[in-house]
């Protein structure tokens, strides 16, 4: 099913999305892959503030390469989320809305998105060019000697996801795996 | 004995690094078509559609195909007539790898150190691998690698009773693990045979030959197809999310090697597979 949702999201819609749904986001998320995630627990564990409010954002796990002249961003896929599953379970306790990757989750994530009524979106891996176009604009807000790993602000236009992981703990790779066996 | 500048080289890898980052060879293109048509899952067809699109607008645009520009895996056959004159070839590799990712917009993702983890900025080193053969002449194969893939990727150290059956179980075990972290449909890489490192070379290797056409080994290209076959059975899909098109294609290459093994190296790519060639 095709749906449309504003990012932040709320609670009350993401209880409303289910596996398999095909869902354009339009509004402001958040990216951060490994580096970044590494220093928002170091951060955690200091006792310090995050460099954004977690509350309903949508955590895009992607490292651009860089713009050309003109343009928001360069090429902007997703990467393998499973690498960010140590640090998932703190972030969705403290509010986060949403991911948005690529690739399985280990079970303490899943838990975390039942626990919080968060979900997990998968972006087509390898369509760096295609969801560039939906970037309306990118900024460098934390970490910026990161470079492609620093926490960016995006607007976004119905950038396009599918739901793997509902907020109700449903997995959508892994009902395609157990076709397999 | 023929000279070839150094710069020359430099200049052919900056360019290659580019072209391979914004357009697929022929014959990825032509696999990727044959997929649209095959895949009978809705939602398959649709994320392999997007990918084709994606394809489009890279080239048009000049945005990467994909924002993971990889590693720059680089193989010279190197003719042993040839001499290379004005600097190290080592340092003029690198040089191209720097201007093709700084010039290019592509991304940075080399670390100085596996350990300490800091940018080097400009993609370089290389990772170089070179052959001496006949002739007057410079091969240079410029394949980026990305991660999501390579990072699915394994050695399997078989024992001769296992046969080809354990080779053909290490594949699909290979591939099955990788499911959809490695980004569906995938371009699968095999080695077999040599030693630890030799099949492992070979994997990756045989990633940037032809996709359309099989090894000239009879029973190679039979594996080949029988594995295309099995891989695609598993119903894993484009995007993990369940469909006909797991792999694109199943390169195998093999060596000789020693009495008591037989090593297995499954290289695993993205639909992404990179790769330009050029003779100087």
């Amino acid at each position: 099913m095709e749906k449309k949702i504003a990012a932040p999201i709320s609670r009350e819609e993401a209880a409303d999305l289910h596996i398999g749904d095909y869902v354009l986001i339009t509004g402001t998320i958040y990216t951060a892959r490994d580096a970044a995630h590494k220093r928002m627990q170091e951060a955690l564990d200091r006792g310090e503030k995050l460099p954004f409010d977690l509350k309903g954002n949508v955590i895009y796990y992607m490292g651009p390469s860089p713009a050309r002249k003109g343009r928001p961003i360069g090429s902007a896929g997703p990467t393998t989320a499973s690498r960010m599953d140590r640090y998932t379970p703190a972030l969705l306790d403290l509010g986060m809305g949403a991911m948005i990757g690529k690739g399985r989750r280990s079970a303490a994530v899943k838990e975390a998105i039942v626990r919080n009524g968060s979900v997990y979106f998968a972006a087509v891996g390898g369509a760096g060019a295609l969801l560039s176009k939906r970037i309306l604009s990118s900024e460098v807000i934390a970490y910026e000697d990161l470079g492609t790993e620093a926490i960016r602000k995006l607007e976004v236009e119905n950038f396009p996801v599918i739901v793997v992981i509902d907020s109700q703990g449903n997995d959508l790779y892994e009902i395609v795996e157990k076709q397999i066996d | 004995m023929r000279t070839i500048q150094a710069d020359v080289i430099t200049k052919n890898i900056r360019e290659m690094c580019i072209e391979a980052n914004h357009f697929l060879s022929d014959d990825m293109r032509q696999v990727f078509e044959n997929a649209v048509e095959t895949e009978n899952s809705v939602l398959g067809k649709q994320i392999l559609l997007q990918l084709k699109e994606n394809l489009k607008i890279a080239g048009e645009d000049m945005i990467p195909i994909c924002q993971d520009t990889g590693m720059a895996v680089i193989f010279l056959k190197i003719g042993q007539d040839v001499h290379i004159e004005g600097g190290s070839l080592k340092a003029a590799v690198d040089e191209g790898v720097r201007q093709g990712y700084t010039d290019g917009y592509l991304r940075k993702s080399v670390v100085s150190d596996p350990i300490e983890r800091i940018n080097t900025n400009d993609n370089t080193p290389a990772v170089l691998h070179i052959e001496i053969v006949d002739g007057d002449q410079i091969e240079i194969t410029v394949a980026p690698k990305g991660f999501g893939s390579e990072n699915m990727s394994r050695i399997f150290m078989l024992k001769p009773a296992d046969g080809i059956e354990g080779v053909k179980d290490a594949i699909l075990t290979a591939v099955r693990d990788a499911g959809p972290n490695a980004c569906p449909p995938m371009i699968v890489g095999v080695g077999i045979g040599g030693t630890f490192e030799k099949c492992a070379l070979m994997a990756k290797h045989a990633l940037t030959r032809n996709v359309t056409k099989g090894s000239p080994v009879p029973y190679v290209y039979a594996l080949e197809q029988e594995m295309l076959q099995k891989i695609n059975a598993l119903g894993i899909g484009p995007g993990g999310l369940g469909g006909a098109v797991t792999a694109l294609a199943v390169n195998i290459e093999t060596y000789p090697t020693h009495i008591a093994g037989l090593p297995v190296a499954v290289n695993i790519c993205c639909h992404v597979n990179r790769h330009v060639r050029r003779v100087i």
